[in-house]
């Protein structure tokens, strides 16, 4: 492994989720989060999951992740069943989950300390070159209390790209910074994702967030967590959330949402 | 530097009254030494090398037990925070102990080990370890769980995750256990150097017992100040340094 093929855009992954369910064992008894969920996402594509909370995307999110296991079905990336977390597909939380007793450049190291192969001045620069690329070069050795919201979750992605990843999972990253922020964080996420290329699955119960990012946009349903509709958003890029299209998109997908929960609420 | 001249101001000002009520004899010179005569005594004694050497017995002592509190507090602690078995069993019982005035347990420690050395360190291991436990422990359970998972995603686990996560992240509570270990030791190891004599070593609290019986006043006063000015830099030396790095990266308040 050498320092060019880690700063270079990684191999494509595909994406393949078929037939999961997933429960869980609460003190209110069996939440069935998920059922029968079959998603398949092509190399480079960007995926946004939309839904009311408590349908389940966090829980698909951290199945891709490894970090938990369907009881029925399987989810394979790039030919290979997901077993356990990897370094192939990285993770951005709601909360950034960044390290306070480290700071910014030691955050983004943390995730390159336990990648084999790469010496440790190697290190320093891919964590540097990707810290570059949130623009964060100023801020490389602040301590993550002193910096904003968005910044912190600029941090964790250059946190989350470091280890060169092959998918990349957002779990409403953007979900409580305020809107001036977030639009400057789309932009960026969409030139970094244009040079990058990675597949990203990204969470959000935000609809025009989704439409304004995705290639695609797909609707869940809870109570169980279920895929109800998909919807191709052929807008050229870069988007603009606050254009019309856009908008008449996320008119159509809300009006969705909105037929499924009554529908829901009828049963 | 101003706050350096206000704090200097004030010494030189207590000083000052303690002579004016030493001169003005207000109480029995038997009673309240002079300051002159308590520097002439500490002067004394480090000429002829009994207040280093004290000084260092007590400081092995502290930092013996001290070191072996620790090293067993962190693991039992981590360990309470993870097993539910020893969170009723080990954790209940250091709650109980670390209540306990570590000074209670000198009698004890005098009675099992005599008197020797033995005895010394089992006081102040028992005056660090509960409250290290304990610590511990509310520091483990109070990291957020998304850092675990994040870190996993990171390529961590086992081993790793605790060294490189969850000892940093429960970092504040470890320090102030830390702290409340370390004034819990010292008090004790004071209070068993004043009660009991151990021929392998003449500690502080030694010769604070030797300053009373000779009615040295003097000497009672000189070794007070020594004991409180250890205090002082040990705080410096051993905490202040955590303790500013816990600022500096979770942005605490002073
Ligand atoms: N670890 C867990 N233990 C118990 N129940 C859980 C757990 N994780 C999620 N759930 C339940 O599964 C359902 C889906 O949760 P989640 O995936 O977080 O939904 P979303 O991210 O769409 O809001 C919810 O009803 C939630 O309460
Ligand atoms: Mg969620």
């Amino acid at each position: 492994m050498t320092l060019a093929t880690e700063l270079s855009a990684p191999p494509g992954a595909r994406l393949a989720i078929d037939k999961v369910s997933k429960w869980f064992e609460t003190s209110r008894g069996r939440v069935h989060a998920l059922d029968d969920i079959s998603l398949q996402v092509s190399e480079r594509e960007f995926v946004c999951l939309v839904g009311p909370s408590g349908c389940g995307k966090s829980t698909l999110l951290n199945m891709i992740a490894g970090l938990e296991m369907p009881d029925q079905g399987s989810v394979v990336t790039a030919g290979q069943p997901v077993k356990g977390p990897s370094r192939e597909r990285m993770m951005m939380f709601q909360e950034s989950a960044l390290f306070p007793w480290l700071d910014a450049f030691g955050n983004v190291m943390f995730s390159l300390k336990r990648k084999p192969g790469l010496s440790e001045p190697e290190r320093r620069e891919v964590a540097e070159y990707y810290l570059r690329l949130v623009g964060l070069e100023k801020f490389m050795h602040a301590n993550i209390h002193e910096l904003s919201g968005g910044m912190k979750q600029r941090v964790a992605l250059a946190r989350a790209l470091a280890p060169n990843p092959r998918v990349l999972l957002m779990d409403e990253p953007f979900a409580a910074l305020d809107a001036l922020t977030r639009e400057q964080l789309y932009g960026d996420l969409q030139r970094i994702w244009a040079q990058r290329h990675v597949t990203i699955v990204f969470v959000t119960h935000n609809v025009r967030e989704a439409v304004s990012l995705g290639d695609r946009v797909v609707l869940f349903s809870p109570h169980p967590g279920r895929i109800r509709e998909e919807f191709r958003i052929d807008l050229p890029r870069p988007r603009d959330i606050n254009s019309v299209e856009v908008a008449g998109y996320a008119t159509r997908i809300t009006r969705a949402l909105k037929d499924r929960m009554e529908h829901g609420a009828g049963i | 530097m101003k706050r350096f001249c206000t704090a200097a101001l004030f010494f030189v000002l207590l000083i000052a009254a303690w002579h004016w009520a030493y001169q003005a004899r207000i109480w029995s010179p038997v009673l309240v030494p002079s300051p002159e005569s308590v520097v002439r005594y500490l002067w004394e004694i480090s000429l002829d090398g009994s207040l280093w050497s004290s000084t260092v017995v007590t400081m092995k002592r502290l930092l013996a037990g001290y070191v072996i509190g620790l090293l067993a507090g962190l693991p039992l602690g981590f360990l309470t925070a993870r097993v539910q078995a020893l969170r009723d069993t080990v954790g209940v019982l250091a709650l109980g102990l670390q209540g306990l005035p570590s000074v209670c347990w000198v009698p004890l420690a005098l009675l099992w080990f005599g008197q020797t050395e033995g005895a010394m360190l089992f006081v102040v291991v028992m005056g660090t370890l509960w409250s290290v436990i304990l610590a511990t422990e509310t520091g483990v359970r109070n990291v957020n769980p998304i850092y675990v998972r994040a870190a996993r995603t990171m390529g961590s686990e086992g081993v790793h995750t605790w060294v490189t996560v969850m000892l940093p992240a429960s970092l504040p509570f470890i320090v102030s256990g830390m702290k409340q270990g370390w004034a819990f030791a010292w008090r004790s190891l004071m209070a068993a150097e004043i009660y009991v004599t151990i021929l392998t070593g003449f500690g502080l609290g030694h010769l604070l017992h030797y300053g009373r019986e000779l009615n040295a006043m003097e000497q009672v006063v000189g070794i007070m100040l020594v004991i409180v000015l250890i205090g002082l830099l040990a705080d410096k030396i051993l905490f202040s340094p955590w303790e500013k790095f816990l600022h500096r990266r979770w942005g605490t308040e002073k």
